[in-house]
């Protein structure tokens, strides 16, 4: 289970990568390539290995004026699904 | 135009110390004499990126055969590339994994041939290549590439699926391919020995079903089931022309590795012809490109795009003609051909024909 305690971080193999080509943003991980759209970038330019999932939604919000309980599932949901293919690690805080 | 591709198989060599009758390579091998140099590897790299690849796959034969592989990866990290490198592990040490490590290195592929060093020995037709491979396989962990164990499944070993799947787990990989074998190359040679039989299909569906459940968010499981025995054919190449090109060792350049079993296509090499003219204007990648080439029944077919009427190299193995779709579907008059294939080569207990030059 994933909670906003949790601490996401890319591990080694995994980076955002501008794709010059066809200009987005993509996330490139063993055998895979995953377009990240401005949403998701915004999340994961968050993702320090320091700051908690919860700190990261809270930012969010500040950044774009919307509650955080709002914000926050999403950013769970997005971050959980990409811990399942592991492009993300998650430790849990 | 032809949207641009994402991946590059890069053939840098097709020597390579085993010899595994499975092996997807040509029968006609390239010798070490014709292969590209460092420069010109390094150059293909760029105009790769420049043409829109994002992954590069460092492949062989054997790549660590290349004394120039580390200068390779440090070219392929130079022209924006993410980086993977698939090998046998032999001929890789601590300090040539270390020297690709700082060249950038982000992805290792681990091939294993069985379990223990008994089958994985005999199929790779190397003696002490299993505990070679185990050594590599602990180097690899120690410096924290990320890794991904690569089994290619056949009659001998599939049913050491599960043990396959813990030897992933022990290793420390992040992601293990259960490729069941793609009759292509020395696997085609090798059809009739190394064809599960469909019980054994069963099974191993079973445990990947049971095992991605069990291990999801800590080991990725990625199947590529033995299509021979599947109703529909595998989207192969996601597409021929649409997603990936492979080069081979001499600089050939290749809509899929199989493509020169094809009669009557030609192909361009990179060393005279730049990859983005080859890409969108070479007849190759134009034959079978998108859905205008498809006969009936696929051009009318709901799965044409999901699929793309099959293999191409399939279809002229088993059918003589490239054009008819891909015998595996059960929609085709071409199915009938595949049974009897399946059915005249079940329990063939002949001995391997092994790899070689
Ligand atoms: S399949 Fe076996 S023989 Fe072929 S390149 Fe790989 S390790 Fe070498
Ligand atoms: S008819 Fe052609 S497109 Fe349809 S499923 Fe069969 S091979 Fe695929």
């Amino acid at each position: 289970m994933t909670a906003a305690s949790d601490i996401p971080v890319l591990p080694r193999g995994v980076r955002l990568h501008p794709d010059r080509v066809r200009g987005l943003t993509v996330l490139l991980a063993p055998e895979r390539v995953l377009t990240i759209d401005a949403t998701g970038a915004a999340i994961l330019s968050r993702v320090d290995g320091r700051r908690s999932i919860g700190e990261i939604a809270a930012d969010l919000a500040r950044a774009y004026a919307a509650p955080a309980e709002v914000i926050a599932p999403d950013v769970i949901d997005f971050l959980q699904d990409l811990a399942e293919k592991r492009m993300v690690d998650l430790r849990h805080g | 135009m032809a949207d641009p591709p994402l991946a590059l198989l890069a053939e840098l060599t097709h020597r390579c110390p085993l010899a595994c009758p499975y092996c997807s390579n040509p029968t006609e091998l390239v010798a070490k004499g014709a292969e590209l140099d460092t420069a010109t590897w390094a150059r293909l790299f760029r105009e790769a990126a420049d043409l829109g690849v994002l992954q590069l796959h460092l492949s062989g034969g054997e790549p660590a055969a290349r004394h120039d592989l580390a200068d390779l990866v440090r070219a392929a990290r130079e022209a924006g590339l993410y980086t993977n490198l698939i090998t046998s592990g032999i001929g890789l040490t601590g300090a040539r994994l270390a020297a690709l490590e700082a060249a950038g290195l982000d992805h290792v592929q681990l091939s294993v041939q069985g379990v223990t060093a008994e089958v994985s020995d005999r199929i790779g037709g190397y003696r002490g290549g299993f505990e070679r491979k185990m050594q590599v396989a602990a180097e690899i962990a120690r410096l924290g590439l990320p890794l991904t164990l690569n089994a290619v499944m056949h009659r001998d070993n599939l049913d050491d699926l599960p043990a396959t799947i813990d030897l992933a787990e022990r290793l420390g990989a992040r992601r293990i391919e259960v490729a069941c074998v793609q009759f292509q190359g020395w696997a085609l040679v090798n059809r009739a020995r190394l064809q599960p039989t469909p019980a054994q299909v069963e099974r191993a569906k079973a445990v990947v079903r049971a095992a991605q459940e069990r291990l999801r968010g800590r080991l990725v499981i990625d199947f590529v089931p033995p299509d021979y025995h599947s109703d529909y054919p595998k989207p192969c190449m996601n597409g021929w022309g649409s997603t990936g090109l492979n080069i081979a060792p001499d600089g050939t350049v290749l809509p899929c590795h199989a493509a020169q079993t094809i009669p009557g296509l030609s192909f361009e090499n990179a060393t005279v012809t730049p990859l983005a003219r080859i890409w969108h204007e070479g007849a190759a990648f134009n034959a079978f490109r998108g859905t205008g080439w498809m006969p009936e029944p696929c051009r009318s077919c709901a799965r044409r795009e999901i699929d793309f009427g099959g293999c191409r190299c399939q279809a002229m193995a088993i059918l003589g003609d490239a054009r008819a779709p891909d015998p595996v579907c059960r929609k085709t008059q071409g199915r009938a051909a595949l049974d009897a294939l399946l059915a005249a080569e079940a329990g063939h207990e002949g001995a391997f024909v092994y790899r070689r030059a």
